[in-house]
């Protein structure tokens, strides 16, 4: 963990704390519907479920909705009415969101806050408070530290919390984490705490199973590799067993592309922004009927470029946070892990 | 390894020696314990990374369709329905393919066994005998393997592959449910608005990802409905209207077809419970038209028929 400043809070002091904040926020967080856990709005305390796993969505829902309002309008015979979605929302929070998908909302922040601000992100975005919940037992799933991040790394949070066994560590790392700290519910920090805290954390980072990353080398290396290898007939092998779904890019909490939908009655309608998806045909479809990305060799091959290529040379991000959903929930086990890694060790053709 | 894993490769191995196929559909392990994946062997030294386990979910038949050349593909009782039923409706050639049946034994729903070892994440699982031994960083626990089977392979009714090449493995004494559809009854009773509440409910988690479809080895149109966009058929939000719209015409469109395979539930990560709709449907055509998908190469299917004293409950009389 980097330095900030921090407390302690005791576990039976959770619900207080939480009590507090859905009196003055909207609060969004992990909890369980069915056998499966979900981030989504909370309405009680109880609704919350700490699990060590990772929810099926990630926390980007909160912030850049799957479907959301633009802009509405109505016309009569000569007047036309527009009208915009409410801006002035109650600020919000998302509680125990992992480090992964914290980090992640920092690509969403170049992607909507960046030279052109998206007003309906940014007035989300600027208001919320992001409090992550430090992975102190990572999934197998789970590959962070592989591409920059860290089960316990605070980038993107304002308060992260550190499960301590019958306590909590919290450290606010921005201004709007220090003054959620104030909160008397929270304790002086001490040295045991401390102690433990740095050894929990060392352990995590250790336990990270990298056996299939080792030799990945991401960053530059597979940049250069990946444009190198555009044309390659790699592609056909990778991408074979894909069934070209949308569950890969739709719960990756950094994916973020958009279509745009007029909804059109009679006299009123809608104009609505949903998620899109590159692994659907419909994607790149031309209106000539041409479709550039004919088969799943391009469609996959434009996630993995997107992510590992094309973000990293053009904002200098990585489009990929290691949460590991593409690999659990993808329905024929197709492993982003094992991708970059038969990337990295193809040799030159 | 087991007795069934060792029979696949060899089989496998002796068609691609032979040169009788050039590629075998088949199933290899995942990278995640409770997963298996598709594979497609070419080469006879390959041939090892097929397996056979509780965790083979994903339906092969799908991978069929346009594909060329000749192929053997590895079939479970309900994936040799789905290739009698693409054999029907003429997407795949019957001569190039060689079914490698499979009696199966159900597969294990990985998202339940999950959900019943809590929080922490799982490390590994073994199967030994009927029973599952599953492995968190500090616990172990044995569950038993019947207790875990998806929902689908509960009322499967042919366990033992309808249609095949080479019967692989011990088939005797692998007996098919008798099938009531008591599911389908039980639903069926209920009022109207408690059914539609049910079905809101269900499709309200729904993220349009269609892996429920993509997963489907009876969805292969060129072009989905949901997709076409001269004209545009239904909106793409995820309002209500919409993804229902998706789920209840989808479900039409494969009424009599559906072979109950699971593949649509498997696939869906939000926990949608799509089956409901399809098992309906199934039902009806079962009583209306006597008909059970998948079943016989020769029996012509409902939707490619037309009788005079074809039933007509939907009739209102004026």
């Amino acid at each position: 963990m980097s330095k900030g400043e921090t407390k302690l809070l005791q576990k039976e002091r959770l619900e207080d704390f939480l009590k507090n904040l859905l009196n003055d926020f909207d609060v969004f967080g992990p909890v369980k519907k069915g056998d499966l856990l979900f981030f989504d709005r909370i309405k009680l305390v109880d609704d919350i479920v700490l699990s060590k796993r990772n929810t099926v969505n990630s926390g980007k829902d909160a912030l850049f909705p799957q479907s959301e309002k633009l802009f509405a309008y109505r016309h009569g015979e000569k007047t036309i009415e527009i009208s915009s979605p409410s801006l002035h929302r109650k600020n919000r929070v998302l509680f125990a969101i992992r480090p992964c998908d914290a980090r992640g909302l920092l690509l969403l922040d170049n992607v909507f806050g960046g030279s052109l601000k998206d007003p309906y992100y940014c007035d989300k975005r600027e208001k919320a408070v992001i409090i992550a919940m430090a992975c102190d037992k990572p999934d197998p799933k789970c590959f962070c530290h592989a591409v920059g991040g860290g089960p316990c790394s605070a980038e993107g949070s304002d308060l992260l919390f550190l499960d301590l066994g019958d306590q909590y560590l919290v450290r606010a790392e921005s201004s709007k984490g220090k003054t959620l700290l104030k909160n008397k519910v929270f304790q002086r920090m001490n040295k045991a705490a401390r102690a433990k805290a740095d050894r929990i954390e060392k352990e995590a980072e250790q336990s990270m199973n990298n056996g299939a990353l080792k030799q990945a080398r991401i960053g530059k290396d597979l940049e250069k590799r990946l444009e190198t290898l555009f044309e390659d007939s790699i592609w056909d092998d990778i991408a074979e067993s894909c069934i070209g779904c949308g569950i890969c890019t739709y719960l990756c909490p950094t994916c973020h592309c958009f279509d745009i939908q007029d909804e059109a009655g009679q006299t009123t309608g809608e104009r609505i922004r949903i998620w899109d998806s590159c692994q659907f045909p419909l994607f790149t479809q031309q209106a000539s009927g041409i479709n550039p990305r004919p088969s799943a060799r391009e469609r996959f091959r434009q996630r993995i470029m997107h992510k590992f290529c094309y973000l990293p040379q053009n904002v200098n991000l990585s489009g990929c946070v290691g949460c590991g959903r593409c690999v659990t929930e993808c329905p024929v086990n197709l492993d982003i892990r094992e991708v970059i890694q038969k990337i990295s060790a193809r040799e030159d053709t | 390894m087991s007795q069934l894993t060792h029979e696949i490769r060899e089989t496998a191995r002796g068609l691609l020696r032979d040169g009788k196929v050039q590629v075998v559909i088949g199933y290899e392990c995942g990278s995640l314990p409770l997963r298996s994946r598709p594979c497609f062997i070419r080469k006879e030294k390959d041939v090892e990374q097929l397996v056979w386990n509780s965790f083979c979910e994903p339906s092969l038949p799908r991978y069929l369709p346009k594909r060329k050349g000749s192929v053997a593909i590895i079939a479970k009782g309900c994936d040799s329905r789905a290739l009698v039923e693409l054999i029907k409706e003429n997407q795949i050639t019957r001569e190039h393919l060689t079914i490698l049946g499979v009696p199966c034994e159900g597969m294990v729903d990985r998202r339940r066994i999950e959900s019943d070892i809590g929080h922490e994440p799982i490390i590994n699982v073994e199967e030994k005998g009927g029973n599952l031994i599953v492995r968190t960083s500090n616990s172990e626990k044995t569950l038993t393997r019947k207790e875990y089977l998806y929902d689908h392979c509960m009322v499967c009714t042919h366990p033992v592959p309808v249609v095949y090449d080479v019967l692989l493995g011990q088939p005797q004494g692998l007996k098919g449910s008798n099938d009531t559809f008591s599911d389908v009854e039980d639903f069926s009773s209920l009022s109207p608005e408690k059914r539609w509440a049910f079905l809101e409910h269900e499709v309200q988690k729904c993220i349009r990802c269609y892996a429920c479809r993509n997963a489907c080895p009876m969805c292969y149109c060129p072009e989905c409905f949901v997709d076409a966009s001269r004209p545009q058929w239904v909106g793409k939000s995820t309002e209500l209207s919409d993804t229902m719209i998706f789920h209840l015409v989808r479900a039409f469109h494969l009424a009599g077809r559906c072979v109950g395979c699971g593949a649509c539930e498997q696939a869906c990560p939000m926990g949608v419970d799509i089956r409901k709709l399809n098992r309906k449907l199934q039902k009806d055509v079962t009583d209306l038209f006597h008909y059970e998908s998948g079943c016989s190469l020769e029996e012509i299917t409902p939707l490619a028929t037309f009788r005079t004293d074809d039933p007509e409950p939907c009739m209102v009389e004026p």
